[in-house]
């Protein structure tokens, strides 16, 4: 309802889309590589999370407006294009002031450009929607996306090092799930979250 | 030679780059429920990425380096395997139409498949040299057929089967499936070591 009085019925549509119904991991599968490959950690999650908000933003301030300019033929190269600039900040940004983190996401951060999320908004919504509105679905996207990540990175850092943020948390005597550290816990944690968010909304 | 043996085989078995790097995943979830699908998309994948890699590698080191902007790879990377694709989609419509009418859906695809740019990435970070690029991109996208391949065979018999809980039908099953896979492929770990 609040919603709906900020943001007028159609602002409230997206959001809602972005957070529940159009989830872009759990409902359409967007944009897992990434999402999978580094949510070991939750500080890499936050890092990855963060990064593709930005580039999510960035791009819809910049392909919404000029949306009737791209000629159709070269739409998909020229937000290629768009996308790939923001990336390369993001990853001199990360380079400069958060080192460890840029080295533990080695080619994970170049690889933002081929995540389909961004690709996936700018192809379906902001080349046909308003900027006011796109801006608004890219940041609905950005958080939904981030959220999921730090769940995942969450459950993962707890089970597999027995550690949140590089803090300790579980108690004495705890055994790590070194499987939960690695690929295989990546699928398993996202096949039982999508399996939960499917009994849920197929309610 | 021996190196390179290893190269291919760790791409393959010990660093597979669906199942050890998650990588090509979105592709993966989509067309792992159908094992024609699957083995169309990775025939042409494994022609890309050899092609993508051939071409990046002398960009990067001939063009990119010596005049030190090496800072905007990403772009002309991204550019390089957007055209390529472009490209041989309109030789294929030209020269062998049937081969163009088999896999023609997966050609534009293949542009956002994180597969690709992510070989392209990794011949830059580990420094390899060209032919152990080619080798290294030729049994990375082997590897990956493999991963996807196995994954849509084990998801057509389960269907046949059918006893997969609603909600985690589709996606959730594919990753438990994948998930497994990637634990049996574990085993292969400490076979070849590459850095």
């Amino acid at each position: 309802m609040l919603l709906k009085k900020i943001f007028g019925s159609k602002g409230n549509k997206t959001i809602k889309n972005a957070l529940w119904y159009n989830h872009p991991i759990f409902s359409m599968c967007l944009g897992i590589c990434s999402a999978l490959a580094i949510t070991n950690k939750v500080d890499n999650a936050i890092a990855m999370g963060a990064g593709v908000s930005f580039v999510l933003i960035a791009t819809s301030i910049i392909i919404s407006p000029l949306r009737k300019l791209i000629p159709q033929r070269v739409r998909i190269i020229s937000y290629m294009i768009t996308i790939s600039s923001f990336v390369i900040i993001v990853d001199m940004f990360l380079k400069a002031f958060f080192p460890v983190i840029s080295v533990k996401l080695g080619p994970y951060v170049g690889l933002i450009i081929t995540n389909c999320i961004i690709m996936g908004r700018a192809e379906a919504f902001y080349s046909q929607n308003k900027t006011g509105l796109s801006i608004l679905d890219a940041v609905s996207n950005g958080i939904s996306f981030t959220v999921t990540l730090i769940v995942v990175a969450v459950i993962r850092e707890i089970l597999g090092f027995g550690t949140l943020l590089g803090y300790k948390v579980t108690p004495g005597g705890w055994e790590n799930w070194v499987i939960m550290a690695m690929a295989p816990g990546a699928f398993f944690v996202y096949g039982v979250l999508i399996w939960i968010y499917g009994e849920i909304t197929s309610r | 030679m021996g190196y390179l043996l290893m190269i291919f085989l760790a791409a393959i078995l010990t660093h597979n780059i669906a199942l050890t790097y998650l990588l090509g995943m979105c592709p993966f979830v989509a067309l792992a429920r159908n094992l024609k699908t699957a083995f169309g998309m990775s025939i042409a994948v494994i022609f890309v990425v050899t092609l993508t890699a051939a071409i990046n590698w002398p960009i990067y080191h001939l063009i990119l380096l010596p005049t030190g902007s090496e800072l905007i790879y990403y772009i002309v990377f991204i550019v390089v395997i957007a055209a390529s694709v472009q490209f041989v989609e309109m030789v294929m419509e030209r020269f062998f139409p049937p081969l163009q009418a088999a896999f023609g859906i997966f050609l534009p695809l293949i542009t956002v498949n994180c597969v690709v740019l992510a070989v392209s990435l990794f011949l830059v970070l580990r420094e390899y040299t060209y032919i152990q690029s080619l080798v290294f991109a030729i049994g990375s996208a082997i590897g990956w057929m493999i991963a996807i391949v196995v994954v849509a065979a084990i998801n057509e018999k389960l269907n046949l089967v059918g006893d997969v809980p609603k909600g985690l039908k589709g996606p959730g099953i594919i990753f438990i499936i994948a998930g497994i896979l990637a634990l049996a492929f574990m085993g292969f770990g400490g076979m070849v070591a590459i850095k």
